[in-house]
């Protein structure tokens, strides 16, 4: 019998020692004292929950979920996970018909995309901002992420039979942002693929990771998605990967922590492609061949999930391979928007004053451009910002030599 | 992904040992699983507080000289010590901390609980006292933080009675007042936060009306005001018009807290990798009995390679050692231990006596190699209290232990990296 088979919840909240780090690095608890805290809201809370579920504290909804506390715990106490467990077995207040938008990412990128050439000016003007303001309680400060009129699908099916060429085969998780808002990162992402000698497959089915279902306490809609993803990723017999580092925690690590699906079997070929790529090349797999004509400097910001997957020294490391590039890492702040959270009107001056140390950290490096592995990091800090914020795999498509790298590699 | 070295645990020894090699031109990486217990720092070091029958000691380079063979200063040997304790100021200066004291001669430092305690060095503007209760002569204000749990005056005016007449005030500020929302997270840090810019000049002026009042001729307040974003610690000791002294908070201490990010930066700034909330999942071993490589949860299949490793884990608080029903063990690579055979002779029924469990940890040699099975792991060392040898606790010496076993390590891990160039 070992101690913590004896001792230890599935959740292990009690192993906090109550030593308070969490409470010091949350960015919430940093600005907003109406949040209990991480110590307070997790391990502590859910001693009285689970004598009581009437201990519950509504505040709880101010959690970002960005799991700074997990990092920071020496206990490795789940902390967020505590939190966000709670919020899903004992919140009451249900979600809102803006909260239901925010979340179906699907259904609103596939009507919007459809009509995108109506949608991206209309959300820009000002009467629909104060409209969507006071109806719908989206902060009128922020702008929509354009939509793209092609969908990255479309684009995909056009070239699908060259991919089926290669005889070494990754699948690809596009997510929503890169189907509705930003196709051309899917692009760049194929073309290396190609480079480095490997063939890109999309899964039979794919929905969203359901990031913003399960912020927004649409649980049952986040789990059936699960189900269809995980199935699909199973199918796919090869490595799944992505340029998201928010819908790659949320299969990885959400999913059987939050939704309950056992993802144990495909989970560790769950990765984001600039681990893939920085592993090829680790082993001497692959070549990247740079071009030498482009001098950028670049800061690199580590997304809160992207801290938590611990895997910020992959883009690093291979952004740092390109001899043209000038990169610093920037001190890891949360960038304040959490998804959705930002976007809601009671948020915003919460969210903007969560951001302001890492706007003032890229200001004060004044790079050429700013890379990051999450798309709503991008719009936060392109929002807050004159910087512009690209993906680091369209920063390799970039810096990388295609003609000699495919040489290097065939 | 191939290193020079490769340092397990993330605080004090680990960041020291990691911003030495990597100031010699190594690559150098740190694995850290959360973070450290450098944010249970008082703001004060110590390097030797107490002989072996528990009287104060006043010079710990001498009282050095007199620790059995099995201790790690002993095993540093008193001439190496007292060369790496001269650069150990201008190490930390480096890094962005500057440090007050002397190896030669101790202060006294005042915990939470009004308690006087020999220390080597303080964090510049901590309450330094030259002897027990004398901080200074005359009036002494002692000025809270309305609403804040984690000071208790009254204790510092009982611990300076015997010297000085105390007052005891309150100060409060519409954007502290706030934090009051959530009193039971009223914690330094929180409050540290907001103490910037304006607010800073605001306490100023409040603290020297206050002195007007009382007609103090020193100040003590907690330390909540932080030493990032322009050291707004040492903005508030330069408006006040007496001198103005930080005494310690229950944990989280801020001066502690702050002292490990500023390590952290300075390490990354000189090209240090950090993987803060990873956790060492296995290593490699060789035949030969060298350590080749590290998994850890984080980074999955990416082993971390190195010519060099150093386990700088910490005690049973960073779960560097554990303890379980029937031993004392390390769990990363299942390395020998010191400790009682016995559980029952773990602890003492005194709770204030020493405990041997407390100087239990990895055996290792003269050069802090520790050992599988008695044989000793050449490319592997122990820092700081994971090692056995000492009771920090007792002998008031963690800091010490931690800062200069990493310096010695380093050193070592140095000549044969030069020698190779």
């Amino acid at each position: 019998m070992t101690y913590k088979s004896d001792n230890i919840s599935p959740n292990n909240f009690e192993e906090c020692i109550k030593c308070t780090i969490c409470t010091a690095y949350c960015p919430v608890s940093a600005v907003n004292p109406s949040y209990p805290g991480p110590k307070q809201a997790g391990p502590d809370g859910e001693r009285y929950r689970l004598k009581k579920p009437s201990f519950y504290d509504e505040a709880l909804k101010y959690c970002l979920n960005c799991k700074r506390c997990e990092v920071a715990c020496p206990s490795g106490v789940r902390v967020g996970d505590i939190i966000q467990s709670a919020r899903i077995r004992y919140a009451k207040s249900k979600p809102s018909l803006r909260d239901r938008l925010l979340a179906d990412t699907d259904f609103v990128g596939t009507l919007s995309s459809a009509f995108a050439p109506i949608v991206n000016p209309t959300l820009r003007t000002r009467p629909v901002k104060m409209l969507m303001h006071s109806v719908l309680g989206v902060d009128s400060h922020r702008q929509f992420p354009a939509y793209s009129r092609s969908r990255f699908t479309s684009w995909y099916r056009r070239h699908k039979q060259e991919q089926e060429k290669y005889p070494r085969q990754v699948a690809y998780f596009h997510g929503c942002y890169v189907e509705y808002n930003n196709p051309a990162l899917g692009i760049d992402f194929v073309k290396i693929m190609n480079a480095l000698g490997f063939g890109v497959r999309l899964l039979d089915k794919e929905r969203c990771c359901g990031v913003a279902k399960i912020a927004n306490g649409l649980i049952d809609k986040a789990r059936h998605d699960a189900e269809i993803n995980i199935e699909s990723i199973r199918r796919a017999g090869c490595p799944v990967l992505t340029t998201s580092s928010t819908c790659t925690l949320t299969m990885r690590e959400e999913y059987p922590h939050l939704l309950g699906i056992d993802n144990s079997d495909v989970r560790e070929s769950i990765q984001l492609a600039v681990r893939f790529i920085f592993s090829l090349v680790d082993r001497g797999e692959a070549t990247l061949v740079f071009r030498d004509d482009i001098h950028e400097t670049i800061a690199y910001h580590t997304p809160c999930h992207m801290s938590r997957l611990g895997w910020a020294i992959y883009p690093v490391s291979l952004l740092k391979m390109a001899p043209g590039l000038t990169l610093r890492v920037l001190p890891q702040n949360c960038c304040g928007i959490a998804g959705t959270y930002g976007f809601k009107k009671e948020n915003y001056n919460v969210s903007q004053q969560i951001g302001q140390q890492l706007f003032d950290s890229i200001a004060e490096f004044n790079p050429d451009s700013v890379a990051t592995d999450c798309e709503t990091c991008k719009w936060q800090i392109e929002m807050s910002t004159p910087y512009k914020v690209e993906n680091p795999i369209s920063i390799l498509a970039r810096m990388i030599d295609f003609e000699k790298t495919r040489l290097a590699n065939s | 992904m191939k290193y020079d070295t490769i340092i397990i645990g993330g605080g004090i020894s680990g960041l020291v040992a990691g911003i030495t090699l990597c100031s010699a031109g190594q690559k150098v990486g740190i694995v850290s699983s959360g973070q450290s217990a450098l944010h249970f720092n008082s703001g004060s070091m110590e390097l030797l507080g107490h002989d072996s029958r528990g009287n104060d000691i006043d010079d710990p380079c001498e009282a050095i000289k007199n620790l059995p063979p099995s201790h790690p200063y002993s095993k540093i040997g008193a001439a190496t010590m007292e060369a790496m304790l001269a650069d150990v100021k201008d190490f930390f200066a480096r890094a962005g901390i500057r440090l007050c004291g002397d190896e030669h001669h101790n202060h006294y430092r005042i915990t939470p609980m009004g308690a006087f305690r020999p220390a080597w060095l303080s964090l510049d503007g901590y309450a330094m006292f030259d002897r027990p209760a004398h901080l200074a002569d005359g009036t002494i204000l002692i000025v809270n933080i309305k609403g804040f749990i984690d000071f208790y005056p009254e204790f510092i005016r009982h611990a300076l009675e015997s010297t000085n007449y105390c007052e005891i005030r309150e100060i409060s500020h519409p954007k502290i007042e706030r934090l009051r929302k959530s009193a039971s997270e009223m914690r330094p840090t929180n409050i540290s936060a907001v103490i910037t810019g304006d607010v800073v000049k605001d306490i100023a002026a409040d603290i020297n009306m206050l002195i007007e009042q009382t007609g103090a001729d020193a100040v003590i307040m907690p330390a909540v005001v932080g030493s990032l974003n322009g050291h707004p610690d040492a903005e508030l000791r330069q408006r006040v018009n007496k001198p103005l002294h930080y005494a310690p908070t229950m944990p989280i201490s801020v001066g502690g807290m702050h002292m490990q990010i500023t390590l952290r930066q300075y390490f990354r700034s000189i090209g240090g990798d950090y993987f803060l909330g990873d956790t060492v999942s296995s290593a490699v071993i060789d035949d030969n009995g060298h350590v080749c490589s590290i998994f850890t949860d984080n980074l999955g299949d990416t082993p971390l390679e190195a010519d060099d490793f150093i386990l700088a884990s910490g005690s049973f608080i960073s779960h560097g050692l554990l303890a379980t029903y029937e031993k004392i063990c390390e769990p990363i690579f299942g390395l020998d231990i010191e400790a009682p055979e016995n559980r029952a002779d773990w602890c003492s029924a005194d709770i204030y006596a020493a405990h041997q469990y407390m100087s239990a940890g990895v055996a290792t040699d003269n050069m802090f190699h520790p050992s599988i099975q008695g044989r000793p792991v050449r490319n592997l060392f122990a820092a700081g209290s994971v090692a056995s040898g000492c009771d920090p606790l007792q002998e008031q010496s963690g800091a010490g232990v931690a800062i200069l076993t990493a310096m010695f390590i380093a050193r070592e891990i140095l000549k044969s990296y030069r020698h190779d160039i």
